[in-house]
């Protein structure tokens, strides 16, 4: 099938972007990440600089792919990824609009590629277990309720690909942030830095200059893991009276 | 103190300032409509009136008229910053616009709450002003001591087409605005659960639908009845 595909050209960070038009031609079997590859094979063969995008597992767990398909992040098709995402979604003629994700703190690298690394430095200010919780035996004779053990499984999903932060008008990392907060602390294994590694994680998501939650919820929406924004919730209640329980 | 000051200065507490105020502003609409529904009473003006009387002179109500008009103030100031500060970092918007991931009043809320401020401005500008300005004609009932007859002063106002539909167009604008609000408000301060969020759900949209509804029937009344 033909294919017009309208994507945003931008040689470097500081460089002022533009939309270029290509023409491909694609086969209905194909992910929409191999289109690119058959796009950017012709690219080089015409001597053409390459689209630059970044994947990496193309099978929906790594959360390395970022662009926004014709205004949605990953793409039309809800809960999957962009790798995941078939050109049988699509039909001869289409036009697709290619754009990197828009976020203030996800400035664009180059082309389709974001800098994410804002998201790794959340993580780091709290999104981890420091104390010793045993070998895999110890996590299973801990007892835990189905339901509960389902919601932290469904927060731990996130792969933290930012479709949330690209999706919400805000450009607010609040759905990646509360994931990352509550899948520890449904856990006893989470309880024990939970209070500081909310307050930490949220500060250091500010520091990176992430908009506000205006409760918009598109970033549920968008999420290729249907993360629920029930977690948003969770992080506001847990923000808030950990501000009055903590020891500073 | 230091402390206070990061939480409210912090992303969720700013959002915290917003839900707070915002459902001070939305108890509040419920008693003025409960009072502001005496207008509809054929008795001349004499139980609206009285109720005015009171309103502006018990103390205790004195006083959370005060709070009212800073949360007012507050809830403004903070929204359009919050508004200003995150169109700053979204950054550059999309090529193309998908409208079916959210709705259109959560994308909308700076927008609807700045046409309900020109609408209070209509408002107390013909009322509250005119009130707290003795620009109002006295009135008596049954040999009491003389009131402000602020009866007198909205039936003239609704006599004014113009006016009624500004009142018309601001309590739309309120609507939308409420039928993000309410629920925003609660998500904000953490209150979900599948358990009891739907009822929330739903009760905000109730209210987001009938308490613009029912105010909007009073100028409607006034204007119609004469």
């Amino acid at each position: 099938m033909k294919l017009h595909l309208k994507i945003w050209r931008q040689k470097t960070s500081t460089a002022t972007g533009s939309y270029e038009t290509h023409t491909v031609e694609a086969d209905e079997h194909m992910s929409f990440l191999e289109m690119l590859d058959v796009l950017n094979e012709q690219l080089i063969s015409e001597k053409k600089d390459p689209v630059a995008f970044e994947h990496d597992c193309r099978e929906g767990i790594c959360g390395a792919c970022s662009m926004v398909i014709d205004g949605r992040p990953h793409g039309p098709q809800n809960g999957t990824t962009t790798c995941q995402l078939h050109m049988r979604a699509y039909k001869e003629n289409d036009t697709i609009t290619i754009e990197p994700f828009r976020v203030g703190a996800f400035p664009v690298v180059k082309d389709l590629v974001v800098e994410r690394s804002s998201f790794d430095r959340i993580i780091q200010a709290g999104g981890y277990v420091s104390v010793n919780t045993g070998q895999a035996q110890d996590a299973n004779a801990t007892p835990i309720e189905g339901g509960i053990a389902a919601e932290a499984f469904d927060a731990a999903t996130c792969i933290g690909c930012g479709a949330c932060a690209a999706a919400c008008p805000n450009g607010s990392a609040m759905l990646f942030t509360s994931a990352k907060v509550n899948h520890l602390a449904k856990l006893p294994q989470g309880q024990v830095e939970h209070k500081k590694r909310v307050q930490s994680m949220v500060a250091q998501m500010d520091k990176e200059g992430f908009g506000f939650c205006s409760n918009v919820k598109a970033c549920e929406v968008e999420c290729p893991k249907e993360i629920s924004t029930e977690n948003i919730a969770a992080l506001n209640r847990a923000y808030i009276s950990s501000m009055f329980t903590t020891s500073d | 103190m230091k402390w206070f000051i990061n939480f409210l200065t912090s992303s969720i507490g700013k959002k915290l300032v917003m839900s707070l105020t915002g459902l001070f502003l939305i108890t509040f609409l419920i008693t003025h409509l409960i009072g502001n529904l005496q207008l509809l009473y054929n008795d001349g003006g004499e139980s609206f009136n009285k109720y005015a009387k009171f309103m502006t002179s018990n103390p205790l109500i004195k006083m959370i008229s005060y709070g009212l008009y800073f949360f007012i103030i507050l809830h403004t100031v903070q929204g359009l910053m919050l508004w200003f500060v995150n169109k700053s970092k979204k950054g550059t918007t999309y090529a193309v616009k998908t409208k079916d991931n959210a709705t259109w009043a959560a994308n909308n809320m700076a927008l609807l709450g700045t046409l309900v401020l020109f609408f209070l401005f209509i408002h107390m500008g013909d009322f509250w002003l005119k009130m707290k300005m003795d620009k109002l004609d006295m009135v008596t009932y049954d040999g009491g001591e003389a009131i402000k007859d602020l009866y007198a002063r909205v039936n003239m106002a609704f006599k004014e087409l113009w006016i009624v539909i500004s009142y018309l167009i601001g309590l739309v604008a309120l609507g939308f605005h409420l039928s993000h609000g309410f629920s925003s408000a609660f998500q904000t301060l953490g209150l979900r659960h599948k358990k009891y969020t739907p009822l929330i759900n739903g009760l905000g949209l109730a209210y987001s639908i009938l308490v613009p509804l029912a105010f909007a029937i009073i100028p409607l009344y006034i204007y119609f009845k004469n």
